[in-house]
């Protein structure tokens, strides 16, 4: 099919260079894929003109589940036929994206014979892209998935495919099983997962600890992030060795920790652990030295999300300290009361954490009885517009001044 | 029976593809090393050791390419791979022999090993004029002409702490751009051209003026259709009225480009998470390669490499040196578009005298 690819200047500038070639992908795909050689077409038409040329996508999907496929068409369906129909498929990925040959290999053969050939190992929200097939394959795709055991993932106003750090599989600082809870919270939510009905779309991510390797903070509207309450485990003679090899402890560690908890004398490493804010900093510097503590957890935050609509935000603190123990159900009752808040009084598409700006961070607390703790605010309010409920009348029970 | 149809069964269990030598030693990892570039090894208190290689990747994968990982993982390491939260691929070896045959073996497929602690790792993106209809610029072309620029960065670990690059080709973020040392913005400039003709059959009028954050849409009759009118100079160009109604586009080639933002963090090892400030407003599509985003990125990233402290990321060493410092020693213009005039904007102006000369 070599000498049927169309000419591709401007793409084939990116074919050279160190780093992997997106075209030399394509163009591998090309060999037998009539969708790859015309999405080759297509891009160097956008690169010469400077603009997209892909639609809106209508609504497509398999039949019982209402998200888990993006639908897309292109604008110029007479030149490009073979992508007029170009949807996405969203698969979930396994947890901590570990696969094995053999599970690849049978989605690479699905695809290879239902789709372009080209895929996103993985797309930002973590599932498995599989990119550009028509209306007509995602039943029998779907049913071949099903065969090899990948489910679809969620798109639209649902629960977002789950995802997590490596967490124990290949973390020692993992402060609880980011996997395991990744897989089991997906399993739990499979409803609202596959079957689009809330405002809009909500997203859980997972990491093990404050170093939030999946960026949960910034990209889930609930953060689930391992923490620890006791002390942060010392090896001493390790901390001899290490200054032994020439590391500045009292530079490298010590100038850096937020928290200004750490001393050095020159032999010893002292840490007031009571003012420790578990940033990792030191145990980042020092792994073989220091280790969080024995105490581990999470800190539950809620509500980041991008711009759109009302602006950037990232999740704030909802619980300080929470076990991460199956069946989890003190966290999953609180979910059960956010989702029944949001999905009765939140905007269409208007996701949980501009839904807590618009009626109050401390009014949404009061409706899903959780108590306001110091730990949610960086700092009190500093505007004394405060908005009382209730006040008293002369001769209201309670109230002192009347009843002297 | 046999028709009913299998739903709600969920992902593959993890377990089915943990090697042995990480099943053993699940929750047991007692510390880890970065060997040399792209390799660590973690140790468990078993005493075993694994190490991981780490492949750089462009994302957008053949299934041709998956299956000659899935090579590699059977010579190697027993069928085991993995991906990581930013594209790349990584090796699970328990055979401290197989790292270098395996990384000569990923060069000649034309994938560098790298990416490890003080490295540049791979560009989280999105998908830009391969797939969306929402792009303002692409997506895999900027990421490989950036990267292309700063590959040493990726393979070698000189840099002063980690960096992290974004991209994302319109407002809509699908990459988590605005918490990135570096984000790459695709950004449209001219407001929606509204679509007369055909909007009252493809669109909810009052949903389209509902969708706009800042008022600028109103119903309108034009034509003696039942249409909407845009008050241009309030829109900022969100594209929100695009995304639910298909007759408000706003890409437009002589208008279009890229931002650049600088400062943001995710992880919250010693300062906390912070969203990326606008730098550079503006930069110009220019396909295929890019020049003004790769000069501008290997300035930014040279800056800080040559003036931070160790492990000061992008945003911990401009909140030291002061914003003012910053755009002087860069170079870039400081104009009106770097004034947040959105929500809360005062909160971000300048209210206090500690300021440097
Ligand atoms: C109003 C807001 C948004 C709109 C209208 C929107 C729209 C879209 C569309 C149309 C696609 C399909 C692209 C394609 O494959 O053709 C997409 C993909 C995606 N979006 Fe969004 N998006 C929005 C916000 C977000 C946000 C906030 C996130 C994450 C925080 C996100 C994450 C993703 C991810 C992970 C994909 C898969 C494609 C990829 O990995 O590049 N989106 N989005
Ligand atoms: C045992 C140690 C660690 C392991 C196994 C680990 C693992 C990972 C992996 C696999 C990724 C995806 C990376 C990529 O593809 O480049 C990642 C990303 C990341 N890691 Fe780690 N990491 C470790 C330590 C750290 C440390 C010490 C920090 C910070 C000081 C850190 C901060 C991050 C951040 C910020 C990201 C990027 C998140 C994003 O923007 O998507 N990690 N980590
Ligand atoms: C201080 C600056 C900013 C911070 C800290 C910030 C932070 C974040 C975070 C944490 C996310 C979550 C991403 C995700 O869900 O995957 C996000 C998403 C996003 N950001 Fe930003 N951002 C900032 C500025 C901006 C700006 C200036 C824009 C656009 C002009 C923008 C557009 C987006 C979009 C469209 C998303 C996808 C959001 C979603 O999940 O609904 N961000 N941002
Ligand atoms: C409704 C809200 C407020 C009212 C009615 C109010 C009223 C006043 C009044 C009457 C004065 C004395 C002016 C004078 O000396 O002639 C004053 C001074 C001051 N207020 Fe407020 N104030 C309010 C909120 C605030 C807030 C929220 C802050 C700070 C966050 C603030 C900070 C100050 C300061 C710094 C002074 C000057 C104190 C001094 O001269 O020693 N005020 N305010
Ligand atoms: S988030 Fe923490 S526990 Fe998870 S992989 Fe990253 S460093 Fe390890
Ligand atoms: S974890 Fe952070 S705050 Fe705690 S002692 Fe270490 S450097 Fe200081
Ligand atoms: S960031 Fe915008 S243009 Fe890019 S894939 Fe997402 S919605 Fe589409
Ligand atoms: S692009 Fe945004 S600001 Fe402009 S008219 Fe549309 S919704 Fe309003």
């Amino acid at each position: 099919m070599a000498e049927s690819l169309p000419k591709t200047p401007m793409l084939d500038e990116l074919e050279k260079g160190g780093w992997p070639s997106f075209v030399k992908e394509i163009k591998l795909a090309a060999k037998k894929s009539p969708m790859a050689v015309d999405l080759l077409g297509l891009l160097e038409r956008s690169y010469k003109e400077k603009i997209g040329h892909w639609k809106h996508g209508g609504i497509v999907g398999v039949m019982g589940y209402g998200g888990g496929v993006i639908g897309r068409y292109n604008d110029l369906p007479e030149v490009y036929p073979n992508i007029s129909h170009f949807h996405t498929i969203r698969v979930n990925q396994p947890a901590g994206w570990f696969y094995k040959s053999d599970a690849l290999r049978s989605i690479c053969d699905i695809w290879e014979k239902r789709g372009s050939s080209l895929t996103n190992m993985h797309g930002s929200t973590g599932d498995i892209i599989l990119l550009g097939t028509r209306t007509e394959q995602l039943e029998p795709i779907f049913a071949e998935l099903s065969k090899v055991d990948f489910d679809l993932g969620g798109s639209g106003s649902d629960v977002r495919t789950p995802s997590c750090c490596c967490g124990m599989a290949r973390c020692e600082w993992a402060c609880y099983d980011t996997m395991r809870t990744c897989y089991d919270f997906t399993m739990k939510f499979q409803d609202e997962l596959h079957r689009p009905a809330f405002p809009y779309k909500f997203k859980f991510k997972f990491s093990g600890c404050p170093n939030d390797c999946v960026a949960s903070i910034a990209r889930a509207d609930m953060s689930i992030i391992g923490t620890w309450r006791d002390s942060i485990q010392m090896d001493k003679a390790a901390v001899t060795e290490y200054a032994k090899n020439g590391m500045d402890i009292q530079s490298e560690v010590v100038d850096n920790c937020p928290a200004k908890c750490m001393d050095w004398d020159g032999k010893e490493l002292h840490i007031e652990n009571s003012y420790c804010r578990r940033c990792m900093h030191c145990i980042n510097v020092m792994p073989k030295a220091l280790r969080p503590g024995k105490d581990r957890g999470a800190t539950i935050l809620l509500g980041s999300k991008a711009p759109i609509v009302e602006g950037a935000l990232l999740s704030s603190v909802l619980i300080p300290f929470i076990k991460m123990e199956p069946p989890y159900k003190e966290l999953t009752d609180i979910i059960d009361r956010i989702w029944e808040l949001w999905c009765e009084e939140g905007k269409n598409r208007e996701r949980v954490g501009e839904f807590i700006q618009r009626v109050g961070l401390g009014n949404f607390l009061e409706a899903i009885e959780v108590d306001p703790v110091p730990e949610m605010v960086a700092h009190p309010r500093e505007n004394p517009y405060v908005f009382y409920e209730e006040y008293f009348e002369a001769g209201d029970e309670g109230s002192e001044e009347e009843e002297k | 029976m046999t028709d009913e149809r299998r739903t709600d069964y969920g992902p593959p269990h993890y377990e089915r593809f943990l090697p042995p030598i990480i099943k053993e030693n699940y929750g047991k990892w007692k510390y880890h090393e970065v060997l040399k570039p792209g390799v660590m090894v973690h140790v468990s208190e078993s005493g075993a050791h694994l190490y991981s290689v780490r492949a750089a990747s462009s994302r957008l994968l053949s299934i041709e390419k998956i299956r000659a990982y899935c090579d590699l993982a059977d010579k190697y390491c027993g069928g085991y791979l993995r991906f990581t939260s930013r594209h790349n691929v990584e090796f699970l070896l328990s055979d401290a022999k197989n790292i270098d045959p395996l990384i000569a073996d990923l060069k000649k497929l034309g994938h560098p090993v790298g990416g490890l602690q003080n490295s540049i790792s791979a560009i989280v993106h999105t998908q830009g004029w391969i797939h969306c209809h929402s792009a303002a610029t692409d997506a895999s072309g900027v990421v490989k002409a950036v990267m292309d620029d700063l590959l040493e960065y990726f393979t070698e670990m000189k840099l002063p702490g980690k960096l992290r690059i974004a991209l994302a080709c319109c407002l809509n973020m699908c990459g988590a751009v605005h918490c990135s040392d570096i984000a790459i913005l695709g950004i449209h400039r001219r407001p929606p051209r509204v679509d007369h003709e055909n909007l009252h059959k493809m669109c909810e009028i009052p949903n389209v003026s509902a969708s706009c954050p800042t008022a600028a849409i109103r119903p309108a009759m034009v034509g003696g259709k039942q249409s909407v009118e845009v008050l241009e100079e309030r829109c900022m160009f969100c594209a929100n009225c695009f995304t639910v109604c298909p007759s408000m586009p706003l890409a437009d080639p002589l208008n279009d480009g890229v931002s650049i933002w600088v400062g943001g963090k995710v992880s919250n090892a010693r300062h906390e998470p912070m969203f990326s400030k606008l730098a550079i407003p503006f930069l110009p599509n220019n396909p295929p390669r890019w020049p003004e985003v790769t000069e501008a990125i290997r300035n930014l990233v040279e800056l800080w490499a040559k003036n931070a402290r160790k492990y000061e990321r992008m945003g911990e060493w401009i909140e030291r040196i002061g914003w003012p410092k910053f755009f002087r020693m860069s170079g870039i213009e400081f104009r009106k578009e770097h004034i947040d005039d959105f929500k809360h904007a005062g909160l971000t102006f300048k209210r206090s005298t500690h300021l440097t000369f």
